[in-house]
């Protein structure tokens, strides 16, 4: 089976992933078929500091309750409130609609402590 | 400790299922999604392989004494072709396992089907006691030799008796027969795990393949078969009980109906005590009325902070689409009241339900 690793994301080893054109932040294509339907996401508030590598939520599928890292630091400038009726959107496109949070005020040296897309790939193979 | 594996695994593998541990089996979790597979023995059928399940026979002069006193459960009641729930409990009246107890149809004797991993603990107690009490009994482990499936839903009768060469659309719940399925001799049994109708078929394991074919429906994992299960308030062993770890009597988790008194058994004087004096906690449901999801471990609360319970099982339901959970709470509690679940630290509203969700 083979699964989506956009090119132009950086992602954690945790399987979050990292938009730095958009500020985006979800999970990848990897993670969601390994957790199943998802049911439900708990985000954080707009506004929220958050340190790279922190718990910032959770997803859970049917079977399973996972935490959620983030790949960088800065403040929650936006979340998907979509998830809060559509959580499925993470099965169905977990690199589009399924995304999860928006964060500004990045600092670019966070990337260089991410898996770039081919890193990434060499790890879910 | 290696894992034990169903006879099935390399077309359960070539079918693109996902494995899970599960009481020391190797066994589907989820073959499309579960969300699909539960939907589709809700509203159609669905085939689950239950090999892990445990089979172990009884035989002999004293097979029904040896039953009788190491089950809950009146086993002189049954006649051949009959089935019964049981309870197996400790001599404290805790919860062991809990199993179906066979009247073989075609011949004399008894099959038990213990959960997935307590097969040997079975045969030990079975077998030490057989000899303690100096009974004539044969017990045969015939866990690895048997294979079971379940095919369940509202069309899972037809599609087995289409396979079958009796009648088996004969048999009311809880009644078995041997015929033969796709040229397969099979102890099939109107009986099942997820709140449908549908029948168990028990066979030799060489011929697992030939079973599996004969049905052409949704294959299941143990996913669905765990959703399905929460959502007909079903327990599960290990899970909602545990001699070890959260020591229930049967009246507790629900099923003192299987515990018959006037019969003589392990742990009947201390369950005849708890009948007696009542139980503090009783097995419930809960539904939640915010979003989240019940799960194992999560405290129940009185909605105002205050512990009353704690949840053994959860999930989101998927033919309700709300979350549900199982677990015991005190009986100062009733079935409609205003209850909390604590979720990560959060008190979420919930309403207290009997176990069973489905209508």
């Amino acid at each position: 089976m083979s699964f989506d690793v956009p090119s132009d994301l950086y992602y954690l080893e945790s399987h979050e992933w990292y938009d730095p054109d958009t500020g985006r932040v979800g999970i990848s294509d990897f993670a969601q078929d390994e957790l199943g339907d998802v049911v439900f996401v708990e985000l954080p508030d707009e506004g929220d500091e958050l340190a790279q590598d922190d718990q910032f939520g959770v997803v859970e599928s049917i079977k399973a309750v996972s935490d959620l890292y983030s790949p960088v630091s800065g403040e929650v400038s936006d979340t998907n409130t979509d998830l809060e009726d559509a959580p499925e959107l993470v099965n169905d496109e977990p690199f589009g609609d399924g995304w999860m949070l928006e964060v500004e005020g990045v600092d670019e040296s966070d990337l260089d402590d991410l898996l770039t897309a081919e890193e990434y790939r060499e790890q879910i193979e | 400790m290696s894992l034990r594996t169903p006879p099935l695994r390399d077309v359960h593998d070539a079918a693109g299922a996902t494995f899970t541990d599960f009481g020391g089996w190797e066994m589907p979790v989820e073959f499309d999604s579960i969300r699909e597979e539960h939907a589709a023995v809700r509203e159609d059928a669905g085939i689950f392989d239950v090999s892990h399940m445990g089979q172990i026979q009884v035989s002999g002069p004293d097979a029904e004494r040896l039953l009788q006193r190491l089950t809950t459960n009146d086993v002189s009641a049954l006649d051949a072709g009959d089935a019964q729930y049981s309870s197996i409990v400790n001599a404290d009246g805790h919860l062991i396992d809990d199993t179906v107890v066979y009247a073989l149809p075609d011949r004399d004797g008894f099959l038990f089907v213990p959960n997935a991993g307590h097969d040997d603990e079975m045969m030990d107690r079975w077998t030490s006691h057989r000899d303690d009490w100096e009974m004539d009994a044969t017990v045969e482990n015939h866990t690895t030799e048997y294979g079971m499936v379940a095919v369940q839903g509202p069309n899972a009768p037809d599609l087995v008796a289409d396979a079958s060469a009796g009648d088996v659309l004969d048999l009311s719940m809880f009644e078995t027969a041997r015929t033969e399925v796709a040229g397969v001799s099979c102890l099939v049994s109107r009986s099942g795990y997820t709140g449908e109708d549908g029948f168990e078929l028990v066979y030799d394991n060489e011929h697992a393949e030939t079973v599996w074919d004969a049905f052409d429906c949704q294959p299941c994992g143990l996913g669905a078969r765990d959703t399905l299960r929460m959502e007909a308030g079903l327990l599960l062993s290990g899970q909602d009980f545990d001699a070890e770890s959260n020591p229930r009597t049967p009246y507790e988790a629900g099923i003192g109906w299987t515990v018959k008194l006037d019969t003589e058994f392990v742990g009947r004087d201390a369950l005849e005590r708890v009948k007696e004096e009542g139980v503090e906690e009783k097995f419930r449901g809960v539904v939640l009325r915010e979003r989240g999801v019940p799960r194992h471990g999560y405290d129940v609360t009185d909605g105002d902070g205050t512990v009353i319970g704690g949840l053994t099982s959860g999930t989101m339901s998927p033919t309700l689409d709300e979350p549900i959970g199982l677990g015991y709470v005190s009986t100062d509690f009733e079935p409609g009241d205003r209850v909390g679940v604590v979720i990560r630290g959060d008190e979420k509203k919930a309403e207290l339900r009997t176990p069973r969700f489905l209508d």
